[in-house]
């Protein structure tokens, strides 16, 4: 069996993420099972007929009918909704021990490579005694393999153990619908130790200072991005005039924050945010490792470049080779020109 | 991707400033159908030039340097991109204000103004340096810094303007083909291009392009670190990129410059840090640039805190951060000098490399000159790709020698100096003779040479006052009484010389006459067995060379000339034989050379040799084989110190025992070994022959120099248009020997100049010539047979006057000199009887 | 307050990477080195905190002899000491042991009268990524852990280890967590700018006192196999046109794809 935990948003719907470590688990049962000792598949459960198989979600909080109905459509057999006082604000370790406490005892366990994905599984590893791999892309018959440096390379590893403890990288699998299923919900209201109850949320802050929110970065459906090619802090006009006109969102690289021409919360990559836009247009970036990790899950890349050679025109669909400043100028005015 | 043209005149490797610099002046010179690639993107590819400190101080002790640096600031200026800061070279120690006091003459002979000034005085211009920490400086107020990057864009679109240039960024060379010796195509990322020049101007990347055609560029990269920091307030209130002087902490070779708010510190004290071009990360592995390498702290921290010494105020202030540290590559040569011009090993592979910021723009009109014109307007002889003998070029040598050199960046270098690396590569037949009788040896071109022998030592006695000795450190440095003692010896009994460094080569074949005929200035045209001593000149009818030929055949010639310069004067001639009918075949390894001269000379020689060395029958300026025992010895009757006696050629493997039948033989004569400070200096300044790279450059005539002979033959030669317009015209400089009237200096020690050092008027006025030029004193040396020290320097021609006082300052001193010889006239000897006799 | 952050060294990457001849790891021949931006973070707050209540800043790392490096770049920005678990193959060692061997390095302190009071690291490091050994270092000395965490406050100063609150980025907004000392936190970048050194922190880093200690013999090991690297995707890119006279045709792109705001 694979327990996934699975995360949702506010409007109670499945993350993306947690949709795509749910499809990961069902297509990649039998090869996640076969890392067990033996390669023996967990006999005393439904997993010898993949991807109809056997993967159970965990649900902590609210469990909304919206959830469940994605949650059969992506192929899961069991939901756990785990509801209690205890778990009402968030605490990693209360939260994992609820998530060990219905563990299987061989088989696996996966949440998406979230912050929250990676802390849970993290204690979970710990608490099993087992290992654990972060931001899995894909499992065979030789192991894993997961995203290092960013996802400039690849680690292959095998875990070892009785359960194979995992986040998955974001974008490494697509979401997939099967065949409904028809979830049996097991609701469970664990207690949680006063030692695991530390490391609460005491409160949420509810971001009103914009320089802190990343949330128009990580759902704008056109990102443009900045890099040190802008030239200064007060470099920015005709791009911010560009995201205007695409009703978007700036980004920028690490070089920018570093500089402290913009805040961190604009920064996308490695240790900024991961976007997911239908078009990113990047000016002045020359793609370092760091910046490309970030901008993986942009449908349409466009760079703005003086460098033909740089590694960020290398990789996108289109590319004008000039000076952003000049080109983004005559962007602006075409675009006000075609409006009329 | 952009398409390359498939065909060029000249195919421009690297657009750092020295490639951007060429493009635009072979544009100027009429080129067309040039192209210029660099692997990286523009205008900043990833090299050297990006990541300059970008300042020009412009006095160097070289004048050629100096030149090149003097036309650069002025191309600078013309673009637009020369901010002029001033700079200070601070002294720390009383031994480096001596270096500065010698610096003052190497301003005043290349006629640059800078001053010495008090600590206080530097504090005036840059306040945040702490005075305790210095004795005291040398202004220029005309140091500056450019834009290197601007600077190139404009020079590129300048021949891009004129559509003389296509321009392929992002093109990386992959292979050059190499066919019958020459350039055929070079072949690129983005395609071949056909072509029978290739310009290679990419710095620490040149080796390796080099070596695509087989050719070797001997450079090396090496790191010169860098660091900026900031805000600094002090700086922050000025506006502009640049409004403090730079200052050269000279001591511990460290330089402090302004950018902005920011203070770039350099340094050239920490260990040579070399690299290998092939090493050097590719543009995408870089986290920089290929050539801002990481930063390595450790070799920094020393650095920083001397600076920290300097400029307490400034770099204290704990909101000061460091935010850029970087190991830059740079190009380091083994003789530290430019690699220009076309490589002796591939036809039409030109070089121009190993060649800073602050001579750029003058190096690429320099070489863009040479490729047009054969030669160019400046004298960058020195800097000849085709100096290197064959083990300079080697790795280990590169290696070796610039690993020696990066201290000396800053360094207070004697102008006697000799390496302590990679020495004993070459050494004589009579070695092992030499180290038996104390030589001190001097290398030149691999070869360890004698320079004078404490075997001697009691020489010194005989000659007492007479030997001139010095007790100044500084002039006697690299020098020795013995030198003169030996000088003495030689004029009064025979000194025995090895000249085993002489670099010989032959010409031969059916139309070697021709060929040697339009090559040199002197009729070739001569009985076999004579000797000539004739100039080489180029198309401007300046210096390329002097040598001595020998006829030995109909159809062979001997072509003699010196270690340091030989390989250059190689090429030269081989670049212009005929097509067919004439070869030639360098013999160096072949032949080792013993000099023989001094009154008693024919008496030692005739002891050995059956043959007839009397004055009729073997008359100077001849030369035969003779027998001494069962040697077959090529005797040649020329003198270089201006005695009787002569040069004797014999293979390498016989020379020990010729050197052993001379010495024994001349025992009873009172023979002694003399070593090249005789030969070198003393010898031949008493007697006032000009030595090539010191007297002789391409910017000086023959007329200028006094060698002009009676008539000028009537076969054509290289130069002698030229030259017979300038036998037309006036000399605008004319070559003189002075004598130094009094040594005293102030403290009442004795001084002895040892070159460099500026002429003035009586009343310090500076002379300035003809050309421009300020004089300045091109070979200093005793003279003891006179007892006198002899200085040769150009001077105006109104003051070429004999007996016409003028002063010599050394040291921040001035000397009275008298004009004591206006021409080509020996100030020993002048009627030349020692050697006719 | 007495802090102790853990660093890493790690290549200094920015573009195309290699393998080493092992294939277990990157070449990192002509690269330099430094450590992860988290750790950065974590060494600032660490500075800042230590500066709010009057505390000192240790920094530790698990590294090769060079790796000391690291640790007198964290004292030229601030921190006062450093320790250097000195072994030649730090690839040998897994998260579980990197965070068992710094267990013990601080147990040994404690029990030599140094007990630190706060134990930062970065959230993950910038190379291996595992994103373990803040938690299971929590676990081995039993103490609360909390991971990406941008800003700090002390609650209480001196007297007892005290308490802190600790800002990190949630799903809903700014997460607030308040933590009896001692405790582990790992940092995320975000929540301060870490400040470059100035010339005398340089000179004081030079002169920083390192503590040594040997790496025992890693027990669990490294899981890992080899590294592999994605393939090239030779990528045909369109290129559009050079300079302004492109702009058309980059409208026309934006259009198509429809994100121009009528």
């Amino acid at each position: 069996m694979t327990l996934v935990f699975v995360e949702t948003d506010e409007s109670g719907q499945v993350a993306l993420t947690s949709a795509e470590a749910l499809t990961f688990a069902r297509t990649n049962a039998s090869a996640l099972l076969q890392q067990l000792p033996d390669g023996a598949p967990d006999t005393s459960r439904e997993v010898a007929a993949p991807p109809s198989g056997s993967t159970e979600a965990v649900v902590v909080g609210p469990l909304s009918e919206e959830a469940v109905g994605e949650l059969s459509r992506l192929g899961v057999s069991r939901i756990h909704h785990l509801e209690s006082a205890d778990l009402e604000a968030y605490s990693a370790t209360a939260w994992a021990q609820a998530l060990v406490d219905i563990a299987p005892e061989t088989g696996a366990v996966l949440a998406s490579g979230t912050p929250r994905g990676m802390e849970l599984m993290t204690h979970v590893a710990v608490r099993t005694g087992e290992r654990m791999a972060a931001n899995v892309v894909a499992a065979d018959e030789e192991g894993l393999l997961r995203q290092v440096l960013g996802g400039a390379a690849f680690e292959r590893l095998q875990l070892g153990g009785d359960l194979q403890v995992l986040t998955l990288a974001g974008h490494a699998c697509n979401p997939e619908e099967t065949t409904p299923t028809t979830p049996e919900i097991l609701t469970h209201s664990p207690e949680s130790a006063a030692e695991d109850l530390r490391t609460r949320v005491v409160r949420t802050e509810v971001e009103t200072d914009a320089d802190n929110d990343t949330s128009g970065l990580t759902q704008a459906r056109a990102v443009v991005g900045a890099g040190r090619g802008v030239g200064s802090e007060n470099g920015f006009g005709e791009v911010l005039e560009l995201v205007d006109h695409l009703g978007g969102a700036l980004g920028v690289s690490r070089v920018v924050t570093g500089l402290g021409w913009r805040p961190h919360s604009e920064q996308v990559g490695q240790t900024g945010s991961r976007i997911t836009p239908d078009v990113y247009i990047a000016c002045g970036i020359s793609g370092a490792i760091q910046h490309m990790a970030g901008i993986e899950g942009a449908k349409t890349l466009i760079a703005i470049n003086t460098d033909e050679e740089s590694t960020m025109v290398q990789r996108a669909d289109y590319a004008i080779i000039g000076d952003l400043h000049e080109v983004i100028g005559a962007v602006n005015e075409e675009i006000r020109n075609r409006r009329g | 991707m952009a398409s390359i043209p498939t065909q060029a005149s000249v195919v421009v490797v690297g657009a750092g400033i020295v490639g951007n610099s060429l493009v635009h002046h072979l544009a100027e010179l009429g080129w067309r159908d040039i192209v210029h690639v660099d692997k990286g993107p523009l205008p900043n590819p990833g090299g050297s030039t990006g990541h300059a400190s970008n300042f020009i101080f412009p006095v160097d002790h070289s004048r050629e340097i100096t030149d090149l640096t003097l036309d650069s600031v002025r191309q600078y200026k013309e673009l637009g991109v020369f901010t002029q800061s001033g700079g200070f070279e601070v002294a720390r120690t009383q031994e480096r204000m001596q270096e500065l006091r010698r610096r003052m003459a190497s301003a005043k002979a290349w006629g640059i103004e800078s001053h010495l000034v008090t600590p206080e005085e530097v504090v005036e211009k840059v306040p945040f340096l702490d005075p305790s920490v210095i004795v005291g400086a040398f202004w220029t107020p005309t140091v500056g810094v450019v834009d290197s990057v601007g600077a190139g864009t404009i020079m590129r679109e300048s021949a891009q303007n004129k559509g003389a240039l296509t321009v392929s960024p992002n093109t990386e060379v992959t292979g050059i083909d190499v066919e019958n010796g020459a350039i055929a195509r070079v072949h690129t990322t983005k395609g071949p291009i056909e072509t029978d020049t290739i310009l290679i101007a990419c710095g620490v990347w040149s080796p390796r392009i080099a070596a695509m055609a087989g050719a070797a560029i001997p450079l090396t990269p090496a790191v010169h670190q860098m660091i900026s920091v900031g805000p600094v307030p002090q700086l922050a209130e000025q506006t502009g990129e640049i409004s403090f002087p730079i200052v050269r902490d000279m001591d511990t070779f460290c330089y402090e410059r302004q950018h902005g708010s920011d203070m770039e510190i350099g340094s050239y004290a920490h260990r040579a840090i070399l690299h290998e071009p092939d090493e050097i990360p590719s543009i995408e592995a870089a986290k920089l640039s290929p050539t801002e390498m990481p930063f390595t702290d450790d070799d920094f921290d020393p650095q920083l805190e001397q600076a920290l010494e300097l400029m307490p105020d400034v770099l204290s202030n704990p909101d000061v951060e460091i935010r850029y540290a970087i190991n830059g590559l740079l190009s380091l040569t083994p003789d530290g000098a430019p690699i220009l011009g076309e490589s002796p090993e591939v036809q039409g592979l030109w070089s121009a490399a190993a060649v800073w910021v602050k001579e750029g723009p003058g190096v690429g009109r320099a070489v863009a000159e040479w490729m047009t014109n054969g030669c160019p307007e400046v004298d960058v002889q020195g800097a000849d790709i085709a100096r290197f003998h064959p083990h300079q070029r080697t790795r280990e040598h590169v290696r070796a020698r610039t690993s020696e050199a990066f201290i000396k960046t800053y360094g207070i270098v004697h102008p006697g100096e000799q390496w302590n690396s990679d020495r004993n590569v070459r050494l004589s037949p009579m070695h092992a003779r030499e180290k038996e009788l104390g030589a001190v040896f001097f290398e030149v071109a691999g070869w360890e040479r004698p320079q004078w022998y404490e075997s001697n030592a009691p020489l010194l006695e005989e000659f007492g006052e007479r030997v001139m000795d010095r007790t100044a450190e500084w002039d006697s440095r690299w020098w020795s009484p013995i030198i003169n003692a030996e000088h003495l010896a030689l004029r009064e009994r025979a000194g025995l010389v090895d000249l085993s460094s002489f670099v010989i080569f032959d010409v031969f074949g059916p139309a070697a006459l021709d060929a040697v005929q339009s090559i040199v200035l002197a009729q070739m045209d001569v009985s076999i067995g004579r000797v000539v001593y004739t100039p080489v000149l180029d198309e401007t009818g300046g210096f390329r060379s002097d040598l001595t030929i020998m006829r030995l055949a109909h159809d062979r010639f001997r072509v003699v000339t010196g270690a340091a310069h030989g390989m250059v004067d190689v090429k030269w001639f081989a670049d212009r034989l005929p097509e067919t009918g004439t070869q030639i075949t360098e013999l160096t390894s072949s032949w080792t050379t013993i000099g023989l001269w001094g009154p008693r000379a024919r008496d030692i020689l005739s002891q050995v040799t059956n043959a007839d060395v009397s004055h009729e029958g073997f008359k100077f300026g001849t030369a035969r084989t003779i027998e001494v025992g069962s040697l077959q010895v090529l005797a040649s009757r020329i003198s270089y110190v201006g005695d009787l006696g002569w040069e004797l050629y014999i293979p390498m493997e016989s020379g020990l025992r010729l050197w052993d039948v001379l010495t024994e033989a001349g025992t009873e004569h009172g023979l002694v070994p003399v070593g090249l400070g005789v030969y070198g200096t003393t010898g031949r300044i008493e007697k006032g022959y000009r030595a090539f790279g010191a007297e002789l450059d391409s910017e000086r005539s023959v007329i200028e120099v006094g060698m002009a002979r009676p008539k000028v033959k009537s076969q054509n030669f290289v130069g002698r248009d030229a030259h017979l317009r300038h036998r037309e015209a006036d000399p605008k400089a004319i070559l003189c020997s002075l004598t130094v009237d009094d040594h005293r200096s102030a403290n009442g020690e004795k001084r002895y100049m040892l070159g460099g050092e500026p002429i003035r008027s009586q009343d310090g006025q500076p002379l300035i010539d003809g050309h421009g030029h300020h004089a300045f004193v091109t070979s200093a040396g005793s003279a003891p047979s006179l007892g006198k020290h002899v200085l040769m320097a150009f001077l105006p021609p109104a003051e070429a006057v004999l007996g016409n006082q003028l002063t010599v300052v050394y040291m921040e001193e001035a000397y009275p000199v008298t004009v004591a010889s206006i021409d080509a006239t020996p100030l020993f000897d002048p009627s030349n009887e020692s050697i006719r006799r | 307050m007495d802090i102790l952050v853990c660093i890493k060294r790690i290549p200094d990457i920015s573009g195309q990477i290699t393998l080493d001849a092992s294939g277990t790891d990157i070449d990192d021949s002509g690269l330099g080195h430094t450590t992860s931006a988290h750790e950065e973070c974590a060494v600032e707050l660490a500075i800042q905190t230590a500066a709010a209540t009057g505390g000192k800043v240790t920094v530790l790392t698990l590294g090769p002899a060079e790796a000391v490096e690291q640790l007198r770049a964290a004292v030229g920005v601030g921190a006062n000491d450093g320790i250097l678990i000195e072994t030649e193959d730090p690839g040998a060692f897994g998260p579980e042991d990197i965070a068992q061997v710094i267990g013990d390095v601080i147990r040994d302190r404690a029990e030599g009268g140094q007990s630190f009071d706060l134990v930062l690291l970065g959230n993950d490091a910038a190379d291996t990524g595992d994103f373990q050994v803040p938690i299971r270092l929590a676990y081995d000395l039993e103490y609360p852990v909390l991971t990406g965490i941008q800003t700090l406050s002390a609650t209480s100063g001196s007297g007892g280890p005290g308490a802190i609150e600790a800002h990190g980025i949630g799903p809903a907004g700014t997460e607030i967590f308040s933590l009896e000392l001692p405790a582990v936190i790992a940092v995320q970048e975000g929540g301060v700018d870490p400040r470059y050194p100035s010339i005398t922190g340089r000179m004081k880093a030079k002169k920083a006192r390192i503590a040594e200690y040997a790496a025992p013999e890693p027990g669990a090991g490294n899981p890992r196999i080899g590294l592999e690297l994605p393939p090239d995707t030779a990528n045909e890119v369109t290129i559009l046109g050079e300079g302004p006279e492109a702009a058309g045709a980059l409208v026309d792109v934006l259009e198509e794809i429809g994100v121009i705001r009528s």
